[in-house]
């Protein structure tokens, strides 16, 4: 048999239950060990009273010319008053034979050999407590025995027992309640202590992989041991794609570069036409081949920091026109002017580098397909809660058969299969809008040729 | 004008070498950052093409050194890392540009000279021919009293023609130079811009000869 899974629950629910069986336990025991206690002691206050009365009695009984007398002492009967008015009873006889007292008082048994002996009966319909003593006088040589019976009801001792019950009845709700209390409280500090962790980690940014260092307590320290050790483990497991992705693109693109650099020089010194064209298509190739590994590479370290996007302030307008300047040269070797318009700044949450990926991205591809001394507009507008940046040239546009699925992996347009390219543009572009919740645009202007590229964030 | 490439890759160096040296430029080569020093120590160059990984540190160390000492010869960095990654840092630590690998030597020349415009602005290498001045820098061609702003390629195409005066210079390379690979342009696209220097060149002793069935000579007085 397999032994019972314990159940998940709450730590704090579970906790808290057990604390509070433990002090309802602790409060009933409590209870009876305190009433018992006092109900003896009530007993036995009871008892040493009537014996003592009792022994009063026989005290003055005293045998005068053959005859048992009996002078019942006054203070007999004080010594048993009490507030509760208890009604006491009393019975003598001699060997059995009622001297004096009620009759019908019966007589507390006794052991064989002892002289005093205690008993609860019902008496004329009320409990009584029964004390009987006996002594042995001797009569003219003969022995005679004397027995005293002291009987007293019980009403006080009831009322005593009531005020106890009354009290440790409160004692035990009173242990309880203060032990719920603290039941609840421990439950809440150990839950604190836990929520306190998770929200530690929880709060972090999605690349903070720095170890915890929260003070914990002593037996969730094991947890915050192996939650550092998965981080780490996480961490490397990153940094190690990271630099994978950059030891690959290390290791394709210089290979490449020197293949593209002698092809290029090597067109600079060759006449003949059908060598020329042979290089040209080298290069063609080369840049196909370099272009989509760059673009992979790119599009793979996009998706690692979108899954773990960190967001920071980021200013569009300074950080759009440091890319145009920065793609300026490109436009200007096909004499192209890039144009960017920015009234304004708008502020969003990002990541800087992904989304100055996206961009040159989208410009890039205006200034690869439209033709050459065409102008390229970049506009940054910010309203109804969004930054827009528009690009649009006066090239070519989107096929007309529309433009669902160009922003997919590899998909290129059907007019574009002249023009390098790695269909990883857009789809990075779209990726990265989306990590932001913003949208991708692609469409042809109106009534002219020309691609119309729009790039929307919710604003800061 | 005068190159220093640091660059570890022995193979990529040379062909960059070799093509910077075809353009008329001198050219130093380090290996690594401690040539790379020792070159900055004795020489004033006008450029640095500085690469990132190399054998004995990280060329943005040597860039943020550079700097520190203050240095201020351009850097163009050439990087072969995932622009997403690298392309912020290297422009933090004071470089002009970066041009990832690989690359056209076409664009490589546009951000060397868009970085040598925006740092020095004067005219370091204009060449002149009677009335005719020509600031590749500042793509300018003073034509008597007239100062004439170049686009990109009548000012690359110039650039071919002043560069070998008096030489025949065959249609296929001057495409070659002025469009990229990509572009499918037939020989008669350079027409447009022979066209144009033409104008340019108009009234002066400057003139852009049509060598029949091989090219175009530039010819100068």
């Amino acid at each position: 048999m397999s032994r019972p899974r314990p159940s998940p629950g709450s730590i704090r629910r579970r906790l808290t239950l057990q604390l509070l069986t433990g002090a309802a336990v602790m409060a009933v025991v409590l209870f009876l060990i305190v009433y018992n206690f006092a109900r003896e002691i009530g007993a036995e206050s009871q008892d040493t009273i009537l014996a003592a009365s009792a022994t009063a009695i026989l005290d003055a009984t005293t045998v005068q010319s053959g005859e048992v007398r009996i002078d019942i002492p006054y203070s007999a009967f004080t010594m048993l008053d009490n507030t509760a008015d208890d009604r006491v009873f009393y019975r003598i006889t001699q060997d059995g034979a009622g001297l004096t007292g009620y009759d019908d008082l019966p007589a507390a048994r006794l052991d064989p050999g002892a002289s005093a002996g205690f008993d609860t009966v019902t008496y004329r319909g009320a409990a009584l407590r029964l004390a009987t003593l006996s002594r042995l006088v001797s009569i003219d040589g003969t022995p005679a025995r004397i027995d005293v019976s002291v009987g007293q009801t019980r009403d006080a001792q009831a009322e005593m027992l009531a005020r106890i019950l009354r009290m440790t009845v409160l004692l035990g709700l009173g242990f309880f309640a203060a032990s719920a209390g603290l039941a609840v409280l421990a439950g809440q500090s150990t839950a604190a202590s836990l929520r306190r962790l998770a929200a530690s980690v929880s709060r972090r940014g999605p690349a903070d992989l720095r170890p915890v260092v929260a003070e914990v307590p002593r037996e969730m320290r094991p947890l915050v041991k192996s939650l550092n050790s998965l981080i780490s483990r996480l961490s490397g497991a990153l940094n190690r794609t990271e630099d994978f992705i950059a030891e690959a693109a290390h290791r394709v693109r210089t290979p490449l570069a020197t293949v593209r650099a002698h092809a290029d020089n090597t067109l600079r010194r060759v006449d003949k036409e059908e060598n020329r064209a042979a290089l040209r298509e080298m290069i063609r190739a080369i840049d196909e081949s370099s272009r989509a590994a760059g673009q992979l590479l790119d599009h793979a370290m996009v998706s690692l920091r979108a899954d773990q996007l960190e967001l920071t302030s980021v200013a569009l307008r300074p950080l759009v026109g440091e890319l145009v300047d920065r793609l300026r040269p490109l436009a200007d070797l096909k004499d192209m002017d890039l144009h960017f318009d920015d009234p304004q700044d708008a502020e969003i949450m990002g990541d800087a580098i992904l989304i100055q990926n996206a961009v040159r991205n989208l410009i890039d591809n205006a200034i690869k397909y439209a033709p050459p001394e065409t102008p390229v507009e970049v506009a940054l507008t910010a309203n109804g809660g969004q930054a827009t940046l528009t690009i649009r040239d006066r090239g070519r546009g989107f096929p007309i058969t529309g433009t669902e699925g160009l922003t997919g992996r590899f998909a290129r347009g059907e007019n574009a299969a002249d023009v390098v390219g790695s269909g990883l543009g857009l789809t990075i572009a779209e990726e990265v809008a989306r990590a932001h919740r913003g949208t991708l645009t692609i469409a042809n202007i109106d009534g002219g040729p020309g691609a119309c590229v729009s790039l929307s964030f919710p604003l800061h | 004008m005068r190159f220093l490439l640091v660059e570890d890759n022995a193979k990529l160096a040379a062909a960059v070498l070799d093509r910077l040296a075809l353009d008329g430029h001198v050219v130093d080569h380090a290996a690594d950052l401690g040539m790379a020093e020792d070159f900055v120590e004795v020489t004033d160059y006008d450029l640095i093409l500085l690469d990132i990984m190399l054998p004995d540190g990280d060329g943005r160390d040597f860039l943020n050194a550079q700097r520190a000492r203050g240095a201020d010869t351009p850097v163009i960095v050439l990087t072969a890392r995932s622009e997403v990654s690298d392309r912020v840092g290297a422009l933090d630590m004071g470089a002009d540009d970066y041009i990832p690998k690989p690359f056209d030597f076409a664009e490589l020349e546009a951000r060397c000279r868009a970085v040598l415009r925006r740092r020095t602005g004067t005219a370091t290498n204009v060449k002149r021919f009677g009335s005719v001045a020509f600031d590749p820098l500042a793509g300018t061609l003073t034509n008597g009293d007239t100062v004439i702003t170049l686009r990109n390629r009548e000012l690359r195409l110039l650039e071919v023609f002043f560069a070998a005066p008096g030489q025949i210079i065959p249609k296929p390379k001057l495409v070659d130079r002025l469009f990229s690979y990509d572009d499918d342009v037939s020989e008669n696209a350079i027409e447009v811009y022979v066209g144009r220097l033409r104008k340019h060149l108009d009234g002066s002793a400057v003139a852009i000869i049509t060598v029949r069935g091989l090219g175009y000579r530039l010819e100068v007085p």
